[in-house]
Formats: structure tokens, C-alpha cells, sequence
């Protein structure tokens, strides 16, 4: 009953439940953070707009991306990642989400930034719907904890076309 | 130390019954541990409601060991989802993040590029070949939630099979010559 091996037994369980319980309560806490994001995306060049050999369409475009994410962040935040997407209709498809740019924030001073950046990823549609597409751009953000439950969001911006006639 | 030859003499005093009990008692317990994965399996509605992340392809926010939850719900497929899928051929699930969606109007269905976060380009090179999407169907579930370094157990028993058999070995020998 009071064994070597009984007592390591009991303290093991005993140390992993303990254990268990913290992660879930650090888990919880992130449900009290209430964030309050905000972005602007300003599109400021077309720098090209082709139809690539297999018939898809495909846009090269530069972007000024402003954020403050800074209320996203709890104490059990490991990192948050960022993406900006652009969605859009076509005949096809209900919906298309190409995403454009991502970027991973490690911590809270990271959060408020301001980037002017080209697209990181090929910005290509199936088929060739895009002259004079309009589109929105969504700043989506996956919240990563240290332990527990992640959390996403988006802010959409609407309001972006392309040019009618490829460059 | 005193245990050592508590053990022989309880090895010598095995009687049938007694161990038949405890074989039972054993069964009970690796049965309950089927019960409860499998009914997380209909909870959770994955095949595998619980993965352990092998490589670094999503570094900084999941290394090597961690364990991820997975769920899969009715929910379409959006952009920025982690997903777990397999690739017809690869009997290894990748742990990816969606970057590309494009849902058909009529069918529903949808075209998915996955990429992981650490990754210079995204996932075509690990698909089949000739593949340039995934479909609902590949995907397994979606990254609900996650835990740091619990995983690495899973690593190791797969990694060096020796141990598997030395800790089977050992709670085998536990279960026989523990009194109760």
C-alpha cells in the first residue's frame, strides 16, 4: 500500500491530471479577451495582368498593408497568424480565396506594423474571369495559444476591382 | 532492496484464478481505451481525432511532438484552416495550412492548396502526380486545438520499436505481479 511503486503511481496520475488542468484553465482564459482589430489594405499598382499559357488569368499586384492586431494577444498566445486573401465570384465558382500575402506575428510588439509588399503568392484564377473582377480583400488571422484552443477571425474589406483589358 | 525478492516470492505464489482475474482486469482496461478513441472518432467525426505533428513544416507554431485535435464538421473548407489530409499513396497524414479555395456554384464541391507555414512553396510537390489539388474527400479534419510536447511518447515508440517492446514488457510484468 505504500510502496515505492504505489506512491510514484499516484504522484504521476496525480501530476498529469494537475497538469491537464492547467492547460485547460489557461485555455479559458483566452474566452476573456475581447479583441478589437483593425487594417487597411490600399492597393497602390497593377504591376501586371496576363493570361498565362494554360488560359488561366494571373495579376501581379503591389499592396500597403496597415494593421494593429495588438488586441489579439493574451498571455497564452504563442503567435498569430496573418493572411490577406483576395475573394471573389466567377460563373464557375461560388467562391474563390487565393491567398496573397502571410505573415506570422511572434509577439505583441510585432502587432502593429505597416507593409508594402508585393503578392507572395501567384494571385491565379481558374479559368479566365478576372477582367474587371471585383473583389474583397479579407485580412484573416489564425490565433495560435501555447496551449488549447486556437481562434480565427477576418476583417473584410470590400470595394476592389481589377482593370478590364489585361497589361 | 526488499521488492526484489518480494517479487520473486509473488511470482512463485501465482495461482490461476488469480491470474485469470487479472488478465480480465487487463483486457477491461485496453477494451475502455478502445471505446473511448473510437467514440471520439464519431465525436469528433475524423478517422483520427488525434495527431501528433512529425515534421517542422509548420514551425514556430507546431513543432515535432506536439499533438493537435482534430474535427471535422459540415463546414465548407475556408482559406487559413490547418488541415489534416492524406495523399492517395503516402500513408502519413500532412498537417497543412489551406492558402487557395475555389468552391464550384453548383456541385459544392472545392479545389484546395494547402502549404505549411515554414514551407518556401506550397504543397504540389507532395501531391500525387499529375495532382493539383485536394478535395473534401483527402481531408481528415480540421486543427481544433493543440498541445505542446505530449506527442514526442508516440515519436519514440515509433521511431525506436524497441522501446514499444520493453515498456509492453515491463507493464506486462507489472499487471502479473502486482497483489491486487
Amino acid at each position: 500500500m505504500h510502496s515505492f511503486g504505489y506512491r510514484l503511481n499516484v504522484l504521476l496520475t496525480f501530476a498529469v491530471t494537475i497538469l491537464a488542468l492547467m492547460c485547460a484553465m489557461a485555455s479559458l482564459s483566452d474566452n476573456l479577451n475581447t479583441p478589437s482589430p483593425s487594417a487597411e489594405i490600399q492597393i497602390m499598382n497593377i504591376n501586371w495582368f496576363q493570361k498565362q499559357p494554360q488560359g488561366n488569368d494571373e495579376v501581379s499586384l503591389t499592396m500597403n498593408i496597415s494593421a494593429d492586431l495588438q488586441s489579439l494577444f493574451t498571455w497564452n498566445t504563442k503567435q498569430v497568424f496573418i493572411f490577406v486573401a483576395a475573394e471573389y465570384e466567377t460563373p464557375k465558382n461560388s467562391l474563390n480565396q487565393v491567398s496573397l500575402w502571410d505573415a506570422i506575428i511572434p509577439a505583441k510588439e510585432h502587432a502593429k506594423f505597416w507593409i508594402h509588399t508585393s503578392n507572395k503568392y501567384r494571385f491565379v484564377d481558374q479559368g479566365n474571369n478576372l477582367r474587371g473582377k471585383e473583389f474583397n480583400l479579407t485580412l484573416h488571422w489564425h490565433v495560435m495559444p501555447k496551449t488549447g484552443k486556437m481562434f480565427a477571425n477576418k476583417i473584410v474589406m470590400t470595394g476592389y476591382s481589377l482593370p478590364e483589358e489585361y497589361r | 532492496m526488499g521488492w526484489i525478492g518480494d517479487t520473486v516470492d509473488s511470482i512463485k505464489s501465482i495461482q490461476i484464478r488469480q491470474l485469470l482475474t487479472q488478465g480480465v482486469s487487463l483486457g477491461m482496461i485496453v477494451t475502455s481505451a478502445l471505446i473511448i478513441w473510437k467514440a471520439l472518432m464519431c465525436i469528433t467525426g475524423s478517422e483520427s481525432p488525434v495527431v501528433v505533428v512529425l515534421s517542422e513544416s509548420m514551425e514556430p507554431g507546431f513543432k515535432r511532438g506536439d499533438i493537435l485535435f482534430l474535427h471535422m464538421s459540415k463546414e465548407p473548407i475556408r482559406a487559413g484552416e490547418i488541415v489534416v489530409f492524406n495523399v492517395d499513396g503516402r500513408e502519413i497524414p500532412i498537417v497543412h495550412r489551406v492558402i487557395k479555395v475555389h468552391e464550384r456554384q453548383d456541385t459544392g464541391e472545392v479545389d484546395v492548396l494547402t502549404k505549411g507555414d515554414n514551407n518556401p512553396g506550397d504543397d504540389r510537390l507532395l501531391y500525387a502526380q499529375g495532382q493539383h489539388w485536394l478535395q473534401r474527400h483527402h481531408i481528415m479534419g480540421r486543427a481544433v486545438g493543440f498541445l505542446p510536447y505530449v506527442g514526442w511518447v508516440t515519436i519514440i515508440i515509433t521511431e525506436k520499436p524497441i522501446i514499444k517492446y520493453i515498456l509492453i514488457g515491463a507493464l506486462g510484468l507489472l499487471v502479473i505481479t502486482s497483489k491486487d
